[in-house]
């Protein structure tokens, strides 16, 4: 084997300080590592600080490490530092390390004005508009792109947004009703008014809760998957290579899920509302009054505009969050912390979104008188 | 640095490993000497990166033992990760650090230096691979040879005895690549460093590596050990041939393809 060395000497090293005709004198031994360097760093940087003369005496000092280079090039540096009998392997590293020179300052982190605030959130509400823009330009391009549409693609993600959210549908579908049943029963009871209890749950849930707590729970799961599977594929550049082979990436990744998250959303509302009505049901039958009691209430009281607009309001939610979800992933930087910031933003852009515009539902369909 | 023993750096004795049924590569041995720049090599799907994985404790092997610095990898390691350097294929940097933070971490974690010490020694390492400018830069903003060099620099952080690299050439240019095998060397002779190499740059292998463990896909274990240089001038193995002659061999056909053929 050319060249090989001998085995390395012991890890450790010893500082002894002394003085010796007006110089302070640093005197190491041993071999000088990183664990070593770490342990005297300090007590030899704050003996040398402001001396007018200092002398490294190496003489006893096996080896060292580019650290232990690293921390002999600091003492060095100072004026009138003298090095003596630095053996050849400390002597060429040390002169690497010297090569080199310091660490550059670390730059000021920026700070952001007011102006660059607002001009960014304008960029990013201008770049939400154009993607809108460029989905409906997909949507009306379909049929002459129809092959770049994946019909796996749309199964799959109807499969992921919408079969596999059924368990927690139904459990959080009846824990919510339970919950606004039970927590109405109390006051009700004082007037004894508790036989409306099944109204109130029922319309609440119908034309409000249901919709938006399947589209919250849309946002949770589904739409930061997107936004983590979109963001992953550009970070792997795979977004990269759809725009290469003429593949529009807004046709194949978005519309196949926007689509499903409409088609699903629907059936989780109904699912979510008819578990809550079970849950409503279970404490009512508690409080004394039999199933069909409670159903007949509901019955007079639900008219159909209620159950169907709160089933269109979750076929827009369910566009909504998808596309959100979409766009956080399509936007998404370099790197993991990226995937991750477009997951969060989804999830965050989606439930805000559904919030606000559950509030223009209502003025429209008070307006409307439905 | 490390303590002074008598045994070699690395002792692989009779590692296999299979993934169910599938046996990738069995009773490999081989044992690399302190100090020693040693070249794991071999077609693709071999197994080379399989048996890296094994050596610095990632995979445990389905049959054999694996000594590393004296410490079996897989009972009672010790300290043992404190005092090697693993430079991943594709760089493996955290991406939520600079460069620099990337590199000083293992110096925050394993020794006692103030942050600025830290700092200074980080700048070094990263100026030894030419990154000394990219500090500051998050690894989303790097190329791949550059991230590959950053793993380098982090690998290199607390200047380890042995040093574990992963094609550490592949998609550099030619000039940046004969840097890192300059510094490779540079570092044996200086620190004593030994390295484990995984590369199929032939003109890095011939330059650098004392001694090599050629893996086949085909015979499902080792084909050749030794002297690159001897090898690609007196081995008798086709593979082997091949490989050093960059001679091309004919690809397997598909199972289906040749089932009908």
């Amino acid at each position: 084997m050319p060249g090989s060395p001998a085995d390395p000497p012991p890890s450790g090293a010893t500082l002894a300080i002394s003085e010796a005709g007006g110089a302070t004198v640093l005197r190491f031994a041993g071999t000088l590592d990183s664990v070593a360097s770490g342990t005297l760093w300090l007590r030899a940087t704050r003996a040398a600080a402001g001396k007018p003369a200092v002398v490294l005496d190496l003489a006893q000092l096996a080896g060292c490490d580019t650290t232990g280079a690293a921390l002999l090039a600091e003492l060095a540096e100072s004026d009138g530092a003298e090095i003596r009998a630095a053996g050849p392997q400390v002597q060429a590293l040390l002169d690497r390390v010297q090569a080199i020179g310091p660490a550059p300052p670390p730059p000021a982190p920026p700070a952001l004005t007011w102006r660059e605030v607002l001009r960014g959130g304008l960029v990013a509400a201008l770049g939400g508009v154009a993607f809108l823009g460029e989905t409906l330009v997909a949507l009306v391009r379909l049929p002459a792109r129809a092959r770049q549409f994946r019909r796996a693609d749309l199964l799959r993600t109807a499969d992921q947004a919408g079969v596999q959210a059924v368990p927690l549908i139904v459990l959080l579908g009846t824990l919510m009703g339970l919950i606004l049943a039970f927590q109405s029963l109390v006051p009700m009871q004082r007037f004894g008014a508790d036989i409306f209890v099944a109204n109130l749950v029922a319309i609440s849930l119908i034309r409000e809760l249901g919709p938006l707590l399947a589209a919250v729970i849309l946002a949770g799961r589904t739409g930061s998957a997107f936004a983590a599977e979109i963001g992953t594929m550009k970070v792997n550049q795979e977004i990269d290579a759809l725009a290469t082979m003429d593949i529009d990436p807004v046709t194949m990744l978005v519309l196949p899920r926007m689509l499903a998250a409409m088609l699903v959303m629907p059936a989780l509302t109904v699912l979510l509302e008819m578990s809550g009505l079970l849950g409503m049901t279970l404490v009512m039958v508690g409080a004394g009054y039999p199933p069909v009691t409670v159903a007949n209430q509901v019955a007079q009281w639900v008219q159909p505009a209620d159950f169907f607009g709160g089933l269109s309001k979750a076929v827009v939610f369910g566009a909504v969050v998808a596309g959100i979800g979409c766009r956080a992933g399509l936007a998404t930087g370099n790197g993991p912390r990226a995937v991750g910031l477009s997951a969060t933003s989804a999830v965050v852009g989606g439930i805000v979104a559904t919030i606000v515009l559950d509030g223009l539902f209502a003025v429209v369909f008070y307006r409307l008188g439905i | 640095m490390d303590q002074p023993t008598p045994e070699p750096a690395i002792i692989i004795n009779g590692v296999t490993q299979q993934f169910g049924p599938r046996v990738i590569f069995q009773d490999v041995s081989c044992t690399i000497a302190r100090g020693e720049v040693f070249v794991i090599l071999g077609g693709s799907g071999c197994g080379k990166s399989t048996l890296l994985r094994q050596i610095v404790g990632l995979l445990p092997p389905s049959a054999g033992s694996i000594t590393v610095l004296g410490h079996d990898m897989y009972a009672g390691r010790g300290d043992v990760l404190t005092r090697i350097g693993v430079m991943f294929q594709a760089g493996a940097l955290f991406g939520s650090m600079t460069l620099l933070e990337n590199v000083m971490l293992p110096l925050q974690v394993y020794t006692d230096l103030p942050e600025a010490a830290c700092a200074r020694v980080a700048q070094v390492k990263l100026s030894l691979v030419g990154l000394g400018d990219f500090g500051r830069l998050m690894p989303a903003e790097i190329s791949g040879g550059m991230a590959k060099r950053a793993a380098i620099a982090r690998a290199l952080a607390l200047d380890p005895p042995l040093l574990f690299l992963d094609e550490p050439s592949a998609g550099l240019d030619p000039i940046t690549s004969a840097g890192i095998d300059q510094l490779i060397l540079d570092l044996r002779r200086d620190l004593g460093t030994t390295f484990v190499l995984v590369t199929h740059e032939l003109a890095s292998i011939l330059a650098i590596a004392d001694r090599c463990l050629m893996l086949d896909r085909t015979a499902k274990g080792v084909i050749a050990e030794g002297d690159p240089r001897v090898l690609r001038d007196e081995s008798t193995h086709p593979t082997v041939r091949a490989f050093f002659r960059r001679e091309a061999e004919q690809l397997p056909a598909e199972p289906a393809k040749a089932a009908a053929a």
